[in-house]
């Protein structure tokens, strides 16, 4: 029973980018002493926050057999159009406003991206583009976006705010833990019940299986791809608004150009590009990896711009080892009917 | 009679003024086995959407148990009790058998959540059934395509089916996964439930139905008994045609083999083959599915390279480790699945066709020779009479059997000694099938070495000089086609 | 009457024969015209079109690239880059090519343009090897490889520009020809030609269509999938390399940063040329148009000073889904016409 779980285990991309995980944390660890070290453990959870929250969505829509690069973009035009809106109001209430408003702006906009793709059954890469294209131009071009330095005082207080600060004995640095991380967690056991508990979730996973079964099976396929797009938008939009909190500004295109590496997180974590498999941890453990070692190379000793190299080593190494993988199974799942049927 | 489980009366279907169907009417029995026989586009498909509701008629009406629609929804026609077993059996491949089975049922009931015990309870009462045995936790991938079927066969008796149609069951079937199908037919017959069975395989349609009917070109050519059917019949209502009788006898044979094959292994596929193929001749090779009749193909083109064993061309030893290879020892391959290894759908019928010749076509540097290029390729097309008005048109415009002769056209515009052709009509008309058994004898008597894998074993009887017989990757008999009568030689099958 | 409906029905066909092209030109038509109405003087200037000319090719080179692998089925993103990996080493190389008295040797700028081109066809052999043989999808595959080469380029750098180059290699790849054909617009032109020809005329053409279309098939058909895949991937490479080289000059630096909205950019005027995302179809007339179209479109925005800048993404992105939704209406039609058939 132990060898079968543990043979399960080992056949899953999110094993192998776990213990990844482990030796790289051992290696600082031994390298700098730094790494088990409360500040530091509780910085990384504080730099997952964003992108853990992006992951969820666009690891939905690779589930759904889709691509989504327009989240960043769709997510800075909500969140600049609500912060413009609220600091011209001189808006001085709690978040609750900021967060419906985002909420209702990113559910417009992926909206949009569900009324192509899921009414129209356009291919996800290329809409997203078109969509990220227009969402930026809005943004830049007809609102005129400039960075906004003063956000509402409620976002400020919100993005201040901590659950507790951990404190590193020797150095005395201190690191807070947003309260934004209950907003990932919630996101992610929502998701999770989704994902695991519903036929909506399901459906997900058996659209990205094969669309044309699922719509014969009764699955009202439009209607879930569209939720899905208006889901990631809301998801994405919420990323984008604790972003802007935490920073405490709003930078309209620092978020720009992230899609990448989320979807890089995601399908390290053993989710298949061409969608219908993956789980939530793996997508998790996935963006953790990218997030370490964005932020803790400099404990290593490695200069900053090296992570650019590490993380594009990181890529080519985690998709290589599975795709080997993948056509190593083909052949042997082969042999062995070839075999059975010999017998 | 009783009251028929479905009535299609006067049913007609035109797409942007193209008539698929012009007035059809069928109907079926409870517990009856009924076959639908066509060539492929006859309209039969059409004419199974609009039992199921997928596509609305023009004209006509449907009746189910007595009461009659104009037009029905899928849901209506599944609360109807219709169930379609589409070939690609509408399954996902990534999730549980549990999963494949239950979301129908849940689905209908208009569940939100999921809750695994009645997921398991649903799946459990489906494969209960048929019998099945089967691993409710396993991903449907890595079921063999025989339980594949009895998943989604299960699955379609989960909802009172009193119809079920089955399109084209058997093609992805090895012959004991057939006749365990039909036992299961058999069984649902005895409860009541009726099959309408789609097919053009004429020994099924002998072997299962009780009656038949024949579409050809969008109109019901004839409905009956099937114990009044023969072959000539049939191939005549399927057809319009009738066909004369070509059995092949090796002329022209030269002396010298020019394929001589030596205790050829492959780890798990075949052990110890050894044949010998000379020009003029038809060498048939035929067995289960899984006996290594398509991997001992694969390793002669040098897309499976054999383990141990000698393969001689032209008596010289040659090693096969590549396509490129095969092509230099002057071998070619006509794969088993035309539209997925044989086609490029999209792309022109005149790239089709000198795909494998590029070489010959351009100078240095792969510059083509345009005059070379146009000349290769209306010939073909005119020697294998492909029926096009202009062979710019994507490949997708032809029937399946001009598909067919495109395929042979690639090969054929090299220069070969051995063609191998792994099931050279599957899913083609007979009238085409006709046509590409005359050319493929034709080719054998100008002096072309000839290998035919198939397990349509009147074509092999027809069309062969010798047969070999594999089982288990083993040859286990050499026959002579004269001496020896299908029943015989599908007992050796076995 | 019936000569009318004639004309109609000819320039139906026209139409009709290839959509992609006719609608590109319908577009490019349309925005001539609108200049011609609202801006005749200053769009309509040798300057304008001497600037135009010399703004494309940085980004134009870098789309054929990507064409070529999409043809093939796949996609290269790493093109950005490469082409800045690229600049930079030959920034570096060229910077050495000086002697003690802080001249340029005489073959230092043709020994770097070399150089860089030799650059970019490894980056894209490695490309081409990834995708082929150790078959990474290739959207993740040059993901990949664009943060590695970029990461690069910034261990280079150690994150800064290279600047100070020896100005002669500026000087003349931006140089003017006969006054009025800027170097730039050459080195596309060539690379345009050769990429059609190669297209149209030699047998290379045919495979990388075919192979696009159906793997499988192409296998079993007897070409060297591998092989040429790494070619195509490798040509993509130098169609990078050339667009970094370019940028080097235009730029008289080299940053692991610059260029960095052109990888959507390129994606989206290659999909606007009527190339299938999922391969085997695609022409360069259909690419070069999407072009410059999109140039004269974004040139002639500048003209308009109330309209700002950043409204370019905005229409480019609207001209991807227009021309979308477009595509899948005409498909829809033409499918349905051969279900019937």
């Amino acid at each position: 029973m132990v060898s079968k779980t543990l043979k399960k285990l080992t056949q899953r991309n999110e094993f192998y980018i776990f213990i990844v995980i482990m030796l790289l944390s051992v290696v600082i660890e031994i390298r700098s002493g730094q790494f088990f070290t409360p500040n530091n453990l509780v910085d990384i959870a504080s730099a997952l926050i964003v992108p853990g929250m992006f992951a969820i969505g666009a690891f939905m829509v690779i589930v759904s057999g889709g691509i989504d690069v327009s989240f960043p973009a769709l997510a800075s035009l909500s969140v600049y159009t609500a912060t413009r809106i609220l600091t011209d109001a001189n808006y001085k209430g709690g978040m609750l406003l900021p967060i419906l408003m985002v909420v209702a702006f990113g559910a417009l906009l992926g909206a949009l991206n569900g009324f192509f793709i899921a009414y129209l059954k356009l291919p996800t890469l290329i809409i997203t583009l078109g969509t990220s294209s227009v969402f930026k131009g809005i943004m830049q071009g007809v609102l005129n976006s400039t960075q906004i330095a003063t956000i509402p005082i409620g976002m400020k207080q919100f993005g201040l705010g901590a659950l507790f600060v951990a404190e590193n004995q020797s150095s005395g640095l201190t690191s807070r833990m947003p309260t934004a991380m209950i907003m990932l967690l919630a996101v992610l056991f929502i998701a999770y019940i989704v994902l695991r508990y519903t036929m909506y979730g399901r459906g997900l996973y058996a659209i990205g299986g094969n669309e044309t079964s699922a719509y014969r099976a009764g699955f009202n396929v439009r209607a879930i791809k569209f939720m899905l797009y208006v889901s990631v938008g809301i998801v994405s939009s919420l990323a984008g608004l604790i972003r802007v909190c935490m920073m405490g500004q709003c930078h309209p295109t620092n978020m720009l150009g992230m899609e990448m590496m989320i979807i890089a997180g995601i399908v390290l974590g053993g989710t298949s590009i061409s969608g219908g498999a993956g789980s939530l941890t793996g997508c998790m453990i996935g963006t953790i990896l990218i997030v370490m070692v964005q932020n803790s190379l400099i404990l290593l000793g490695v200069p900053t711009f090296w992570q650019g190299f590490f993380l594009g080593m990181l890529i080519i190494l985690g998709t290589g080892i599975s795709a080997m993988q993948v056509s190593r199974a083909g052949s042997r799942a082969f042999k062995k009917t070839a075999g059975e049927a010999a017998k | 009679m009783a009251q028929s489980v479905l009535k299609v009366v006067d049913i007609k279907k035109s797409f942007a003024g193209v008539e698929a169907l012009k007035g059809v009417s069928l109907e079926i029995a409870p517990g009856e086995i009924h076959c639908l026989a066509g060539e492929n586009g006859c309209g039969k498909s059409t004419l199974i959407k609009i039992i199921s509701g997928v596509y609305t008629a023009d004209a006509g009406y449907i009746e189910f148990g007595g009461r009659s629609y104009q037009k029905i929804t899928p849901i209506e026609a599944i609360m109807n009790g219709i169930q379609v077993i589409y070939q690609d059996f509408s399954i996902f491949p990534n999730l549980s058998v549990m999963e494949n089975l239950a979301f129908n049922t849940e689905l209908a009931d208009k569940r939100v959540l999921v809750n695994r015990k009645r997921f398991r309870k649903i799946a459990e009462e489906a494969i209960a059934k048929i019998d099945f045995k089967v691993d409710l936790d396993a991903k449907v991938k890595d079921l063999s395509v025989a339980d594949k079927q009895l998943v989604a066969i299960s699955r379609a008796l989960m909802f009172n089916a009193k119809l079920i149609i089955m399109d084209e069951p058997t093609t992805a079937l090895t012959k004991k996964e057939v006749s365990a199908l039909f036992k299961i037919i058999l069984a649902l017959k005895e409860q009541g439930i009726s099959i309408l069975f789609v097919s053009h395989k004429l020994n099924e349609v002998f072997e299962i139905s009780e009656r038949f009917t024949i579409i050809r070109s969008g109109e019901k050519i004839i409905t009956g008994n099937t114990s009044d059917l023969d072959d000539k019949k049939f191939s005549y209502y399927m057809t319009g045609r009738e066909f004369e009788d070509l059995s092949f006898t090796a002329k022209n044979v030269e002396e010298e083999p020019v394929l001589e094959v030596e205790d050829l292994s492959l780890g798990g596929c075949y052990e110890n083959v050894s044949f010998s193929l000379r020009k003029g001749e038809i060498l048939g090779i035929t067995g289960l599915l899984g006996s290594g009749r398509t991997e001992l193909a694969l390793s002669l083109f040098g897309l499976k390279k054999a383990d141990s064993g000698n393969i001689r061309i032209n008596g010289k030893e040659v090693v096969l480790d590549s396509v490129a290879a095969a092509m230099e020892n002057k071998i070619g391959y006509v794969p088993e699945d035309r539209l997925t290894e044989g086609l490029f759908l999209s792309r022109s019928i005149g790239e089709n066709i000198i795909i494998s010749d590029l070489n010959s076509l351009s100078g240095r540097a792969g510059v083509y020779d345009f005059k070379k290029k146009k000349s290769a390729i209306n010939k073909w097309v005119k020697e294998l009479a492909i029926a096009t008005p202009d062979p710019d048109n994507a490949c997708s415009t032809l029937s399946g059997g001009n598909q067919q002769r495109v395929v042979l056209a690639k090969w054929l515009a090299r220069d070969l000694d051995v063609l191998i052709l792994n099931g050279p009509t599957m899913g083609v008309d007979i009238g085409s099938k006709h046509d590409i058994h005359k050319i493929l004898q034709s080719l054998a008597e100008k002096g072309l070495g000839i290998i035919i894998i198939s397990d349509d074993l009147p074509e092999i009887l027809q069309n062969c000089s010798h047969i070999l017989i594999m089982k288990d990757g083993r040859v286990t008999a050499r026959l002579d086609p004269k001496k020896i009568r299908e029943k015989e030689l599908s007992e050796y099958m076995m | 009457m019936s000569g009318k409906t004639d004309k109609a029905s000819f320039l139906k066909k026209l139409y009709s024969r290839d959509v992609h092209i006719s609608r590109l030109l319908i577009m490019l038509a349309a925005v001539l015209i609108v200049m011609l109405l609202l801006k005749p003087e200053k769009f309509y200037s040798i300057a304008n079109f001497k600037t135009m000319a010399a703004q494309f090719p940085e980004f134009g080179i870098m789309a054929l690239g990507i064409m070529l692998c999409m043809i093939t089925g796949g996609i290269d993103l790493s093109v950005v880059g490469v082409a800045n990996f690229t600049a930079i080493s030959s920034g570096v190389v060229l910077k050495s090519m000086v002697d003690s008295n802080g001249n340029l040797l005489g073959y230092g700028i043709m020994a770097t343009l070399l150089f860089g081109i030799m650059i970019g066809a490894a980056t894209g052999f490695i490309n081409g090897l990834l995708v082929s043989k150790i078959q990474i999808p290739p959207i993740l595959a040059t993901l990949g490889s664009y943060e590695l080469f970029t990461g690069i380029g910034i261990i280079l750098t150690k994150g800064k520009a290279i600047a100070d180059l020896p100005l002669e290699y500026s000087e003349l790849i931006t140089a003017k020809l006969l006054g009025a054909i800027p170097v730039q617009l050459i080195i596309f032109v060539l690379m345009a030609c050769l990429i059609a020809f190669l297209l149209a005329r030699t047998t290379y053409g045919t495979r990388i269509y075919m192979l696009g279309t159906n793997i499988t098939a192409a296998r079993f058909s007897g070409l060297k999938t591998g092989s040429l895949l790494i070619r195509t991937y490798a040509l993509s490479g130098i169609c990078a390399a050339l667009g970094g080289l370019v940028m080097l000059a235009n730029y008289n630096s080299a940053r692991a940063d610059y260029g960095t909205v052109y990888t959507l950019q390129c994606v989206l005027i290659v999909v606007l040329g009527g190339v299938n995302p999922n391969g085997g179809h695609g022409r360069i007339s259909g690419v070069v148009l999407a072009i410059l179209v999109l140039q004269m479109l974004s040139s002639g925005l500048n003209f308009f000073p109330q309209i700002s800048n950043f409204y370019k993404s905005l229409i480019w992105g609207s001209v991807l889904l227009i021309v979308m939704v477009m595509n899948y209406s005409t498909e829809n039609k033409s499918a349905k016409r051969v279900k019937a058939a």
